[in-house]
């Protein structure tokens, strides 16, 4: 009996995807309801609020997070393509780059939560920083889901490119889609939690 | 993405760079167009477009929604409809008074005293 899970480098005949494709997107769809449901919330808060805080968060830190985002999106994207290239070289450097400007994204969140959090001023404080702190804590939940994933594709995930490069170029694409995604998030969170 | 062969990614390669600075420039632009301190419609419409207009650049080519095959799009329909929905349902919220107690209460305190 053949136990290899089928459709994981062809496509199907049906969809004309490989698996892999259709449940990642399927996964993302769910990840747009799931952030969809906090801007949501934030919209009915904010329209409730009588008034709303302005300057309470670092603009200038929150901009070089979406610029850090920004190029770990572009590094990604070369890590895919050096693969369909066959450049194992330039796909590891581009993967680890990618990981390094993830970590620099977390470690200035921990500055700008860290600076908070001195000043007595958590989730608790106010409804703008419940908001601010769920949305922006789950979103660095993922960058940290997506930086758990990438160190795999490093290590240990990195032998899977000598038995089947094509299979691990396709997991490559997949974890692609999830940063990239993680990315499209930020580039509307922050506008809406720090310039607005 | 599907059918990429090697020749047509390398290519892209250009494509993939030119969106990156792209969306530098777009960020640059959002933090610059909120030192013009807008009326909050306003700042809030700008903000939206910017972000929009970088989404879209970043699903398209980044995620190769531009050349994707029709089941993704089906599953994208069905995602982009139940989310208009979600974005929606605050405005029946606010409609109903629910989103804004909070103002409506001396409004409605001095209303029941009068009678």
């Amino acid at each position: 009996m053949d136990m290899n899970i089928p459709y994981t480098v062809e496509e199907r005949p049906d969809t004309g995807l490989a698996n892999g494709k259709l449940g990642i997107w399927l996964f993302l769809a769910s990840e747009v309801m799931l952030f969809g449901a906090l801007f949501s919330t934030y919209i009915i808060l904010r329209v409730g609020a009588t008034e709303w805080p302005h300057g309470e968060l670092n603009i200038p830190l929150g901009a070089i997070n979406t610029v850090i985002l920004i190029c770990s999106s572009v590094t990604m994207v070369m890590a895919w393509a050096s693969l369909k290239m066959h450049q194992w070289g330039r796909h590891r450097m581009f993967l680890l780059i990618t990981v390094v400007l993830a970590i620099v994204f977390l470690v200035n969140k921990y500055f700008e939560y860290a600076a908070h959090f001195a000043t007595g001023e958590g989730p608790w404080h106010s409804t703008f920083l419940a908001v601010y702190f769920t949305m922006t804590g789950l979103h660095g939940l993922h960058i940290i889901g997506g930086v758990i994933v990438m160190l795999y594709f490093l290590g240990p995930g990195a032998k899977l490119y000598q038995k089947n490069p094509d299979q691990f170029t396709n997991r490559i694409e997949y974890t692609g889609l999830y940063w990239h995604f993680v990315d499209l998030v930020w580039i509307f969170l922050f506008p809406v939690l720090y310039l607005l | 993405m599907s059918g990429h062969d090697a020749e047509h990614v390398q290519k892209a390669l250009k494509t993939y760079l030119m969106i990156g600075v792209s969306l530098l420039i777009f960020t640059g632009i959002t933090v610059g167009a909120n030192q013009f301190h807008f009326v909050v419609p306003v700042a809030i419409t700008v903000a939206l477009i910017i972000a929009t207009i970088k989404g879209s650049m970043v699903a398209s080519v980044f995620m190769h929604l531009n050349q994707e095959k029709r089941w993704i799009y089906g599953a994208l329909v069905l995602t982009v409809f139940f989310f208009i929905v979600l974005m929606t349902l605050p405005l029946f919220f606010t409609l109903d008074n629910i989103g804004t107690a909070v103002k409506a209460i001396p409004a409605a305190a001095e209303h029941t005293g009068g009678h």
